[in-house]
């Protein structure tokens, strides 16, 4: 299954404010459940996410347990120049996450 | 000997647990970020629905009114809690190439609170916004059944 | 449920459900054991989700849509079937039934209806309550704090907020089973097929949604 979904605009016009909407499939599991015999189920969460636009970071946000599961971040970058912009995904366990979209700037 | 109260508490299977943070206990997360800064109310939105339909996914957006240039912009957004086990939801680091200051979300909230946001500017300046938000339990709790 | 919930589920950027769908896609596409993919004989579904449970003509049974899609992977595909809320299964049901989104339900009268509304109507369980009490008598008003719907299913197999992950019908109905302290039907039993056959019917003309976001 696709780990993570990245909805953007393919193109845009220089300095336009490009919409970025991301989804990560990820249990986000707490630490502070616990199963019915009581024993608790272990912190397992995305820890950081950090997009790259051209290799410079734009945008970064680092997650708690209290981020829903199945984590949606959706933020905002200026549109500089056509490229690449990456996202990458980090948490426990080594969970490690990336995709890439394309921008065409005219 | 525990109380029958106490004893439902641990059995609970929800994400809670038995642990609760404390309003003090999210002062000083705030303290952790800010130093010993003076936070102003103000500038900072947080658009949170007032009554949530389950506090496992709340949509959440914070944004801060700011032109975002170089000279004048957010560097930082933060977002705590009263209620959860832990006072921490989430950090943001932005600069002046994020063209707005704002961030959208899902989170989970333990309970009735209010959510605070903390934005720290280009200036050095920190600014702060609320939302309150009651959770309600679902109806029908089906611990976990497929 | 809240606006939000709704523009969560209107969106395919910010509806979890999408993994399944995705997922699904590639699964409709993949050969099996008889070298056929669904694809190969399905270049579209639309419309089938907004008309299931239906009788297979085959065999006289009544299916739901996991049914169906484990009824052509057995008979047809030379491929098992799919094991109830599997993530496989899952992901096929949101795919097929996402292409029915915006099209009415199909459904009218019939005995398979019937049996379902005697279900519906039937108190059970130990707190002795029918889905009709609270769905049909008091919709609208708060259980524990939150509102009681109608209960149209018209966005299945959803993301529910309460299971961070996307489930089916049968699993809701279950689910509504235990809180009502009653005994479940297992999966696949028939008298969920004819729940869900009168619940279709019960949203009949209704747009469907699939897949929803539901609290």
């Amino acid at each position: 299954m696709s780990q993570a979904i990245v909805s953007m605009p393919k193109q845009a016009k220089r300095g336009e404010v490009l919409e970025i909407k991301t989804l990560a499939q990820h249990p986000m599991e707490t630490g502070y459940r616990r199963t019915q015999e009581g024993v608790v189920i272990a912190r397992n969460i995305i820890r950081t996410f950090v997009c790259t636009y051209n290799g410079a970071e734009v945008f970064r946000m680092e997650l708690h347990p209290a981020i829903a599961a199945n984590p949606l971040i959706a933020f905002t970058t200026v549109a500089t120049e056509s490229g690449t912009l990456e996202f990458r995904w980090a948490g426990d366990n080594g969970y490690a996450v990336t995709e890439s979209a394309g921008i065409t700037v005219v | 000997m525990t109380s029958r109260r106490s004893f439902l508490l641990f059995m609970s299977t929800s994400f809670l647990g038995s642990a609760h943070a404390t309003p003090a206990e999210m002062q000083a997360a705030m303290r952790k970020v800010i130093g010993s800064a003076t936070v102003r109310p103000g500038k900072v939105k947080l658009e949170i629905p007032p009554l949530i339909d389950n506090g496992n996914t709340v949509p959440l957006t914070v944004s801060v009114d700011s032109p975002m240039t170089a000279a004048e912009h957010v560097k930082a957004i933060h977002v705590f809690t009263e209620k959860n086990p832990q006072p921490n939801v989430l950090s943001v680091r932005l600069g002046p190439r994020a063209g707005r200051a704002s961030v959208s979300t899902r989170v989970r909230l333990a309970d009735t609170q209010t959510v605070h946001a903390i934005a720290e500017l280009s200036d050095g300046s920190f600014w702060s916004g609320t939302a309150e938000v009651v959770v309600t339990l679902s109806a029908c709790l089906e611990d976990g059944l497929i | 449920m809240g606006r939000e919930t709704r523009a969560m589920q209107d969106d395919d950027a910010t509806n979890p459900a999408m993994f399944w769908v995705l997922e699904g896609e590639t699964l409709f596409r993949k050969k099996e054991g008889s070298g056929k993919a669904c694809s190969d004989c399905h270049s579209t579904l639309q419309g089938a989700a907004a008309r299931h449970p239906a009788r297979d003509a085959k065999s006289g049974r009544l299916l739901n849509l996991e049914q169906r899609i484990n009824a052509c992977r057995t008979e047809r595909m030379d491929a098992p079937a799919y094991g109830y809320e599997s993530r496989e299964l899952l992901s096929l049901t949101a795919y097929v039934a996402k292409q029915s989104r915006g099209l009415e339900i199909q459904s009218h009268e019939n005995p398979a209806v019937e049996a379902g509304r005697r279900l519906y109507q039937l108190r059970q369980g130990q707190l002795n309550l029918s889905c009709a009490q609270c769905h049909d008598e008091r919709w609208g008003k708060k259980l524990a704090g939150t509102p009681i719907p109608q209960g149209h299913s018209t966005g299945y197999p959803l993301y529910r907020l309460e299971w961070q992950g996307l489930g089916s019908l049968q699993r809701r109905l279950r689910n509504c089973l235990t809180g009502m302290r009653a005994e479940t039907f297992p999966f696949g039993a028939p008298e969920l097929v004819e729940l869900e056959a009168y619940l279709m019917w019960r949203a009949r003309g209704m747009k469907m949604e699939s897949p929803a976001v539901r609290p």
